[in-house]
């Protein structure tokens, strides 16, 4: 086994790491709280918003942790395997503060004509993002608009394009048919669009 | 929005968009999710791509559409990256004493 008393947490092989769950002393156990309590307080205050609720959430994902890491199986890397449990336990504290209501999006969906066409969108400049990105603000904006979606749609979203989860997991965890996953992430990506459009035109100017 | 009476080219794409293998805007967008998981059957991908070279409306609109999808992605990814802060000592001691175990540092 690797010393780990000296050894980075992020350069521990999930056999070690697994083994300093089971016998590290508080130290150790503290610079694993540490290193992987930084990207789950991230994923959770994405979900959450509230940084008090989404310190909540890490702590729940800790605690779940640190019960259930006998039961990693070891088919994907313990990582992924906090990453899950992180978020199932933000979508708990969710459900619970904001309980997920069923909101329309129908205002920002994409427009037809009545032969069915396409109602193109005024908008038309190609996008850059790297030059759009640049500007520090707009990051913001772009997390602003994401939480101007719908609960509903919102988390669709998150958990689908930002933290890459399959439509089967979602579907799983949201407890919703992949049918339904595939819709909600449609709209939601349709109304985003809609809503980025006039900051993307206005940043590539 | 109002869109008025539609021109000769909207109208002709009514009228082809009916033809055989061929589908509407309106039925082009329940395709898009599969298509870019690559989860799309073959028999569907051609009638998608064929409406796509028909189509400068929907070509421009899948084109916007996967790069705000991009563009979040990078903008929040960017945004966590900056962000990072230390977890907060009161936020560690209290995840260690629910652990219940180990002893003090």
């Amino acid at each position: 086994m690797l010393d780990q008393q000296t050894i980075s947490v992020d350069l521990l092989s999930d056999e070690d790491a697994l083994d300093l769950l089971r016998h590290g002393d508080r130290s150790q156990m503290a610079r694993f709280v540490r290193h992987h309590g930084v990207w789950m307080l991230a994923v959770s205050s994405r979900i959450l918003g509230k940084r008090d609720v989404a310190e909540d959430a890490v702590q729940n994902a800790f605690v779940n942790i640190f019960k259930n890491f006998e039961s990693f199986k070891g088919d994907s890397l313990l990582k992924t395997w906090m990453h899950r449990i992180q978020i199932n336990e933000a979508l708990m504290l969710l459900r619970k503060h904001k309980r997920l209501k069923e909101e329309p999006i129908d205002d920002l969906l994409p427009e037809f004509d009545t032969g069915d066409c396409r109602v193109a969108d005024e908008w038309t400049v190609s996008p850059s993002p790297e030059s759009v990105l640049q500007v520090v603000q707009f990051r913001e904006t772009v997390s602003g608009m994401i939480d101007q979606l719908p609960e509903n749609y919102r988390v669709v979203l998150l958990l689908r394009d930002i933290e890459e989860l399959s439509t089967a997991e979602v579907s799983q965890m949201l407890e919703i048919s992949e049918t339904n996953v595939k819709v909600r992430l449609h709209r939601a990506r349709a109304a985003l669009k809609k809503l980025l459009e006039p900051l993307m035109g206005e940043q590539t100017l | 929005m109002k869109h008025g009476q539609p021109s000769i080219r909207r109208r002709l794409h009514g009228i082809m968009f009916k033809l055989p293998m061929m589908i509407s805007c309106r039925e082009f967008e329940d395709f898009i999710v599969d298509y870019l998981d690559g989860e799309l059957p073959s028999s569907q991908m051609r009638i998608f791509n064929l409406h796509l070279k028909v189509c400068r409306e929907c070509r421009d609109y899948l084109k916007s559409y996967v790069a705000a999808r991009d563009l979040a992605k990078r903008a929040l990814d960017e945004d966590a990256a900056q962000s990072l802060v230390d977890v907060p000592d009161d936020l560690v001691s209290a995840i260690l004493d629910a652990r219940g175990e180990g002893s003090p540092s």
